[in-house]
């Protein structure tokens, strides 16, 4: 054990709590120390923090110690990246119809002019499937950006965002609109939570997705107001019925043109409101002024915050509850006290002894995102097919872009069953060797992968050297029966070999720890 | 005519499921529209095995995601009301395919058609007004509700409990390795057990039970690993590896460990068994969609024997906040995609000569609301008519329209509590004790047939 080394003292005469005790998880975010810190705690930031990472860059983390380590990443603008650019898509595809064409359309109906009506549906399905391309550029091209960037937790923030205002292409079929929202997810994504629930509801994606466009004084569509509340601030049980029925008419009117956000004066409710609370001629920044008022919202930010960046909530142990409890706490007073900035909580979380600890380290089940991006990154894979590694994604659960609901993944253990164990693994023998699995379209580039600098010389030196060095990068830390368990079978495997230690044995351990259930943790 | 509020009264009322939505066992629970229908079969003891139907009795469910729009699935196109505040949308009687002459106050989407023939022939159950108490609107907690047969949503799934009480789900998993057990807890019986089968990507949560873990997948194709492809040296350690005992996992910090080396032990076994019955040919042709796509996969594992007792299959998008369409559109295809698919899946079985068998039902997590929206669609609202289909069904429409005129802030009030559905289901067609799996006595509505 790395952690608790150094006990806490009591000498105030207060009783000392029993998860104050040695080797339990720690209810306050006390700071790790910096000689707590070493390559399994550099290992694991790089994970939690980013998508994990190579040997040398562990090792150099673990020079650094924690606060620079942690300031680095979260640092993420001081790093030199080319943002993307607001042309880097076509937004034009999906332009609605001009008043014109609008015009003809409208009088060739009238005229039963099946010709003209004809070559508009033609029109139509052109620009759709022209469109689907598109979300499948901009797919691939946030999946490279997650393995290129030199700043991860921009990358696993506006990852996170993306499942928290969980918005889908299926419904708003409109690819520039999603990549306008990533973008905004993204910008924002360790800034300001209050920015981005002032920025959702002006979001045309969001707009689209949860029928505001067409909500009006009157006729007020309840849809984003309640999901608002109900999965993107407060949760359950924090709201009434009658506040979604009020908040949906301060967001009547809240609307967009082409890229744009409108707000239309004619369509909103210019009545009096009272949302949770506060009373007035609200609109939907009033409506989300009332919510970013209210205590429960902190602590739903940092429930999922926690449940993102230390432990699934549910999965962690019962006797942990109420350490796991005062944690979320105490980062929804620093949320609350930081005008719900995010970096302030999330330095603190990072920097506490909370998050390395035992239990807490490789006790998340990686999303499937975290599986294809963080193997690509810490073992140096080449990428291969971008598209083929999407596919396998979606298989596994996970297909960016298309969030299977506003709630977003379940994520946790949902992520695994009998059969996406099985994908898991072929995805990552497709990294490894380029060989593709039955049932995916595509063409692995024939790109020879060699494992071998991930090693030191020394490392290299016999197989049980090496399967030890492998696991270590790869598993983290585990227990003595799993490891001996696994450098018998990946010795024994190199046996086969003439006990060589060359390209094509590495690459073999490798297959055989990826399919190892200890793989998905991380 | 039924369609009278007086009718509906004498339904499944809110009073008579009070408290936690429990059924008073008592004999003034009566069910008038239920027992008018049964009434015309012929009475009998019930031996808790229908002649000529095997013991090993399947069940098939399928999930409409979204909120299927019960109001436009069995339309009450003999109300003003419903005219009246579905201008644009609404079935019209004219559009509607109508039943007998006694439901002439409802008629089935035109879109539904496909089914047509299967009601006449005594295939299909329709009943009516199914929910719940103070109906949850969130998709979410409305379809935990559903999986968990449980008002707050919380818990282990039914079908999951179903499972952990049963033989062949006690002790879990295609491997037969139970989870490891407190001291003072039974022990686990060690018999195969065939785990229920979802088809799609994610296992629901119905399927989930404290020891159960359903089987689920997408295509069989990628239900195995392909690393012994690469290089035969690699079989024997990826067996070693992936076949270690879960319970080794007992010192492991992880508590997810444990559920993952169990999860990859069930799936080692699961994948040649399943990948052998499905690349057979199905019998009948299948429209093209997701969903008949699932029920042939489901058809081909019942033909090749499998005793799977519960699968699953999931028909999405019924989500219409906007742009729905009436008797054409968009919720008029789903509807077809479900007829098509469901009238295809019992044409294979009915070759198979396994129809008897397999019981099917429909659900979605709440209906929608009475009124249409400027968006030319519907918002989430309350109850919805569920529908069984097999041989074996109490065949018709098994009770009234809920009222059109008394409206609960613009949704309709259910009259049917969907745990007695379940109830039924489990009863009289699974033969388990309803209570133990649901956690609490519900009057098992009578939507299997009694000989």
């Amino acid at each position: 054990m790395t952690l608790n080394t150094a006990q806490p003292t009591r000498d105030d005469g207060r009783r000392r709590d029993d998860d104050d005790a040695p080797d339990r998880l720690p209810s306050r975010l006390t700071e790790i120390r910096a000689h707590e810190f070493g390559e399994p705690e550099a290992r694991h930031l790089l994970l939690r923090a980013g998508f994990g990472g190579t040997p040398s860059q562990i090792r150099t983390l673990a020079e650094w110690g924690p606060e620079r380590s942690v300031d680095y990443l979260l640092a993420a603008e001081d790093v030199p990246y080319a943002a993307p650019k607001a042309d880097r898509f076509d937004a034009n595809i999906m332009r609605p119809l001009s008043e014109s064409e609008r015009r003809e359309y409208r009088s060739a109906q009238q005229r039963r002019d099946e010709d003209t009506l004809a070559r508009f549906r033609l029109l139509r399905q052109q620009r759709q499937r022209q469109d689907r391309q598109q979300i499948g550029d901009v797919q691939r091209w946030w999946l490279e950006r997650m393995i290129e960037t030199p700043r991860p937790l921009e990358e696993k923030m506006t990852l996170f965002w993306h499942n928290h205002f969980a918005t889908s292409y299926r419904t708003i079929e409109n690819s520039y609109h999603m990549y306008l929202q990533n973008q905004f997810l993204r910008t924002n994504a360790l800034g300001s939570f209050a920015d981005l629930l002032y920025g959702i509801i002006r979001d045309p994606a969001m707009i689209a997705y949860l029928d505001n466009n067409d909500s009006r004084v009157g006729q007020p569509n309840e849809n984003l107001a309640r999901e608002l509340m109900e999965l993107f601030s407060l949760g359950v049980g924090n709201y009434s019925e009658r506040d979604i029925k009020e908040g949906a008419r301060a967001l009547t009117g809240y609307s967009f043109r082409d890229d744009e956000f409108v707000f239309n004066h004619e369509n909103h409710d210019k009545g009096n409101k009272t949302i949770l609370g506060r009373r007035g001629n609200l609109d939907g920044e009033g409506f989300v002024a009332a919510i970013l008022a209210q205590p429960a919202c902190a602590q739903f930010i940092a429930t999922k915050l926690y449940d993102y960046f230390c432990q699934h909530i549910g999965t962690h142990d019962p006797g942990d509850e109420i350490a796991v409890r005062r944690t979320i706490q105490s980062l929804a007073g620093t949320l609350r006290s930081s005008d719900y900035a995010l970096t302030p909580a999330l330095r603190r979380l990072m920097l506490s002894r909370h998050f390395y600890h035992p239990t807490v380290m490789g006790n998340r089940i990686k999303s499937p995102t975290e599986l294809v991006v963080g193997s690509v990154r810490s073992l140096n894979t080449p990428v291969r097919d971008m598209g083929v590694l999407l596919q396998a994604m979606d298989l596994m659960g996970q297909n960016l872009m298309y969030p299977p609901s506003v709630k977003g993944w379940d994520g946790g253990r949902t992520w695994i069953n009998t059969s996406t164990i099985f994908v898991r693994q072929n995805a990552l023998n497709f990294l490894l060797t380029g060989r593709l699995p039955v049932g995916y379209d595509g063409n692995a580039r024939d790109e020879r992968y060699d494992p071998t600098d991930l090693l030191t010389e020394d490392e290299r030196r016999t197989p049980r050297s090496a399967a030890s060095a492998l696991l270590r990068l790869t598993l983290g830390h585990t227990d003595e029966r799993t490891k001996d368990d696994a450098v018998r079978a990946l010795t024994g495997f190199a046996r086969e070999h003439d006990d060589r230690v060359n390209r094509d044995v590495l690459v073999g351990m490798l297959l055989l720890i990826a399919a190892m259930p200890e793989y998905q943790l991380c | 005519m039924h369609h009278n509020d007086s009718a509906n009264a004498r339904a499944w009322t809110r009073r008579e499921l009070l408290g936690n939505g429990l059924v008073m066992a008592s004999a003034a629970m009566a069910m008038p529209m239920f027992l008018q229908r049964s009434a015309f079969a012929l009475p009998g003891p019930d031996l808790g095995s229908i002649p000529g139907v095997p013991d090993d009795r399947i069940l098939v469910v399928i999930q409409m995601g979204g909120g299927n729009d019960g109001l436009n699935t069995v339309a009450p196109v003999g109300y003003d009301a419903y005219h009246r505040l579905r201008p644009s949308i609404r079935i019209t009687k004219q559009q509607g395919i109508t039943l007998e002459d006694r439901y002439s106050d409802i008629a089935l989407h035109p879109a539904l058609e496909g089914l047509k023939e299967m009601y006449d022939s005594g295939l299909m159950s329709v009943v009516q007004g199914v929910g719940y108490p103070n109906p949850n609107r969130s998709h979410f907690k409305s379809m935990d509700i559903w999986h968990t047969a449980d008002t707050t949503g919380t818990g282990d799934g039914w079908i999951g409990r179903y499972y952990d009480s049963e033989c062949c789900g006690f002790g879990a998993g295609e491997s037969g390795r139970a989870p490891r057990q407190a001291a003072n807890q039974p022990q686990a019986r060690t018999e195969t057990v065939y785990p229920p089968v979802a088809i799609g990507r994610e296992a629901p949560l119905a399927m989930q039970g404290r020891q159960t873990k359903p089987v689920a997948f997408e295509t069989p194709d990628l239900f195995r690993w392909t690393g012994e492809q690469i290089h035969d040296s690699l079989h024997d350690p990826y067996q070693k590896l992936v076949r270690r005992d879960p319970a080794q996992a007992e010192g492991n910090v992880s508590s997810n460990a444990e559920f993952l080396m169990r999860t990859s032990l069930d799936a080692q076994v699961s994948s040649d068994k399943i990948r052998q019955a499905v690349a057979e040919r199905s019998l009948v042709e299948y429209p093209n969609s997701p969903l008949a796509s699932q029920l042939s996969m489901i058809a081909k594992m019942i033909r090749a024997g499998m005793k799977t007792r519960v699968y699953y299959a999931t028909h999405g998008g019924f989500d219409t906040h906007a742009g729905q369409g009436g008797a054409n559109g968009r919720h008029a295809n789903l509807l077809r995609q479900f007829a098509t698919a469901v009238r295809a899946f019992y044409q294979d079985l009915g070759q198979q000569g396994n129809d008897g068998r397999v019981l099917t039902m429909q659900f979605s997590e709440f209906g929608r609301r009475v009124a249409q929206n400027a968006s030319g669609g519907t918002d989430h609202g309350t109850a919805a008519p569920m529908m069984l289909f097999g041989p074996m069904v109490n065949a018709g429409v098994l009770n009234p329209h809920p009222s059109m005129d008394n409206l609960d802030g613009g949704d309709l009030k259910y009259t049917v509590d969907f745990r007695t559905v379940y109830a039924g289901v489990l009863d009289d067609w699974m033969k388990t004790d309803s209570k133990t799996v649901l956690e609490g006595r519900y009057k098992a509505a009578p939507v299997i047939r009694k000989l």
